[in-house]
């Protein structure tokens, strides 16, 4: 029995391991000053001094990556959130086979490869002579970003009561309060997770990106690491900023998950 | 000038091609509650829907005040509506819900704080003001929904089956408090039910309604004593429906005896529809009295009266309600007050079609091809189709059947069940037969080619 439950616990560890290992290996190794990776020089804090300090090379190229990554990751949620939002009520409100249409085509989207995103979404810019960049870019995030905030949507209005959109136009609202005071309001838990969904996939994308960015050297940091790496070796500070994103996900995941399980201890 | 708060005239609303409301006239009086009854699916929601103006009606017109409400958006209407499953705001709390009319109405805030004390002490909630509405149990989530409603003032409440999702204890004490708040508030009340005994009730008149007709209106005494129709006494309470026959004014034939009734002007030799309620069938032991003998065939107890069914001496059965209990197997002597008896006109004798001729020896209706006699018509003449309801054979596989249907409603007569058969096309057919079968069950239809009689169509004109 004893060496059962040590076997169990030993492959959950093994398990564990390989998953973090890598993480565990960029972080360990953004606190040694080696150019070259897996060498360890010694502790030192000078490459996220570098990173901050703006001394390492191409600092302002990288930081412009982060910026826009994350005001396309702001814009392109946000729109997506609402968007998504209006959708789900719409889908939610059509009958029968017009809704599983609807649901159907809403989740193509999620299972298509990222690579045929961005190709389809290239061509079709280019079909339609937009000139590529910035805007595309955001467009484009909007786009697969959309059907994740309608799926997370959705079931909160499965559990609505249905009588609770009129029920505030009984009482006095005009359609667009009963949207704004009453509707909003109970979905809000999931328009946030739907935000927050689309945000994460906004900044981790990097196909779908490559392939709208268009000719203007605008990058992500996806793109910028990848142009990085194929330069001739990562630069070494990019580690640190690995280091950081990665906490602060974690930060924002164990936020999202002590206020769910608070909430359901509320009810 | 007649004080009708609502008037609604010639009132028709379909959903695709199926008519929910067909031609309904009703007025409110001000301060009545009104109740709508029926089975689900009737209209009766739909009804009430449309007067708070979630939907538009398709014909004929509801009148407020004397004045046309067709144009005005359910926010700008003077009602308040309580739903079935509560629909309380599930993000406020029980003084936000209950203030969510008055602050849209930009009401002082004093003011809407008075208001909301006080309909939460009218529905015995005052301590809850800080309550999650989710908290709450369903008795107290449908208070808090009656005063959300009520603390607008509205000329009118809507209250869709408020009561259905609470538990039986719950109902009747919600019965009595709605009742005492409608006293009290002298809103008048609109209420909708599938429930006949809360229907009976609450009521100052009751609305019946069927297939998307009123069946009948009247005071709950109306409606219980005098039927109209036999969906009407069967829906409400329980009642032995019987075939019978107005022998002349105030004698009608059924079960095969005769009775003095107190019923006057269907004619001499009439076929009629005779409802007698179970509680008004008496047991005697004078034979001088008795009117009729039967068998007992059961008896239960139902808590205030026994509930029997007895065999008559000509082969009827009767449901009996009395107080005392007769044994299993006995023989008892019965009679019937003429002033229990009634009578109701036969709403139909048989079942007419207009059908077509389709070639020697078939004729088309109810969407399928019969065989039958069609001497004397020629091909693809129009025909009016007639068959008795004992004519028709109910299968329960469709291999030799013409066509199908489904069993819509069920009548038992006393001696032989009298069904409603909707069939595939959507008509109906009705069907006399002394086989059971169960709502919704599906059914093979066929009809021997002799008992299926052509007639020359009449034309109007004529």
């Amino acid at each position: 029995m004893k060496g059962k439950k040590l076997l169990a616990k030993l492959y959950i560890g093994l398990v564990l391991v390989i998953l973090y290992a890598p993480i565990i290996f960029i972080a360990v190794f953004s606190f040694t000053e080696a150019k070259s990776l897996g060498n360890w020089t010694g502790f030192s804090f000078n490459l996220y001094k570098n990173l901050f300090n703006g001394s390492m090379q191409n600092s302002s190229g990288l930081m412009s990556a982060v910026e826009n990554t994350l005001l396309i990751a702001l814009i392109a949620s946000v729109v997506a959130t609402l968007l998504g939002t209006v959708a789900a009520i719409g889908i939610y409100n059509l009958k029968g086979r017009k809704k599983d249409v609807m649901n159907f085509l809403n989740n193509i989207p999620m299972i298509n490869p990222d690579i045929i995103t961005g190709v389809s979404l290239f061509l079709l810019f280019v079909f339609l002579h937009i000139s590529q960049g910035y805007t595309t870019v955001v467009l484009a995030h909007i786009t697969f970003c959309t059907p994740y905030v309608v799926l997370n949507v959705m079931p909160k209005l499965s559990q609505l009561n249905p009588n609770i959109y009129e029920a505030a136009l009984d009482l006095g609202a005009t359609p667009m309060q009963a949207l704004r005071k009453v509707l909003v309001p109970a979905l809000r838990p999931g328009m946030i997770s739907g935000f927050i969904l689309s945000f994460t996939m906004s900044l981790d994308d990097f196909a779908v990106t490559f392939f709208t960015r268009g000719t203007i050297g605008l990058d992500t940091l996806s793109t910028y690491i990848y142009a990085d790496a194929r330069k001739g070796g990562l630069t070494p500070e990019l580690k640190p900023l690995m280091t950081i994103l990665f906490l602060l996900i974690l930060v924002v995941l164990l936020v999202i998950n002590i206020r769910q399980s608070k909430n359901l201890n509320k009810k | 000038m007649k004080d009708y708060i609502i008037d609604i005239q010639h009132l028709s609303k379909s959903f695709g091609s199926k008519k929910v409301l067909d031609d309904i006239n009703l007025y409110v009086r001000r301060g009545e509650f009104i109740t709508l009854l029926g089975p689900s699916g009737c209209g009766k929601t739909t009804l009430l829907r449309m007067i708070a103006g979630f939907l538009q009606p398709d014909e004929g017109s509801i009148l407020l005040d004397g004045k046309d409400i067709a144009g005005i958006p359910p926010h700008e209407r003077p009602l308040n509506t309580v739903f079935q499953r509560y629909a309380l705001f599930p993000h406020l709390d029980v003084y936000d819900n209950i203030a969510f009319g008055l602050k849209l109405k930009k009401t002082p805030e004093d003011e809407i704080d008075k208001r909301v004390r006080k309909v939460l002490k009218l529905v015995a909630m005052s301590d809850y003001e800080d309550r999650d509405v989710e908290t709450l149990s369903g008795g107290q989530q449908q208070r808090i929904a009656i005063a959300r409603a009520i603390v607008n003032q509205p000329k009118v409440l809507l209250l869709d089956e408020p009561l259905a999702a609470l538990d039986l204890k719950m109902r009747k004490d919600m019965q009595i408090e709605l009742k005492e708040m409608h006293r009290k508030l002298g809103i008048t009340f609109i209420y909708v039910t599938h429930d006949q005994e809360e229907a009976l009730t609450l009521s100052d008149t009751i609305v019946v309604i069927n297939e998307g007709k009123i069946q009948q209106i009247g005071t709950p005494t109306d409606i219980y004593n005098e039927p109209v129709n036999a969906f009407v006494a069967d829906f409400i309470g329980e009642s032995n429906i019987l075939k019978g026959k107005m022998l002349r004014d105030r004698r009608v034939a059924f079960i095969k005896h005769e009775f003095d009734c107190v019923d006057e002007g269907f004619g001499e030799n009439v076929k009629v529809d005779v409802v007698v309620r179970p509680e008004d069938i008496y047991f005697t032991t004078d034979p001088a009295k008795c009117q009729f003998t039967a068998k007992v065939n059961s008896c239960v107890f139902k808590g205030v009266h026994y509930e029997m069914f007895v065999d008559t001496d000509t082969g009827y059965e009767l449901m009996i309600q009395d107080y005392d209990p007769y044994p299993v197997g006995s023989e008892v002597m019965l009679y019937i007050d003429p002033d229990d008896i009634q009578v109701m006109k036969k709403e139909r004798t048989e079942n007419k079609y207009l059908g077509k001729v389709t070639g020697e020896g078939k004729v088309e209706f109810l969407g399928a091809e019969f065989e039958c006699n069609t001497e004397g018509f020629e091909n693809g003449e129009e025909v009016t189709v007639k068959i008795h309801f004992e004519k028709v054979d109910l299968l329960d596989h469709e291999d030799e059947a013409i066509t199908t249907g489904h069993v819509e409603f069920i009548l038992y007569m006393g001696d032989h069940y009298h069904l409603t058969i909707r069939t595939e096309s959507g008509e109906k057919i009705w069907v006399d037969t002394n086989d059971i079968w169960d709502k919704n069950d599906f059914v093979g239809i066929k009809i021997l080619p002799k008992d299926i009689c052509l007639e020359k169509v009449v034309a109007a004109n004529e």
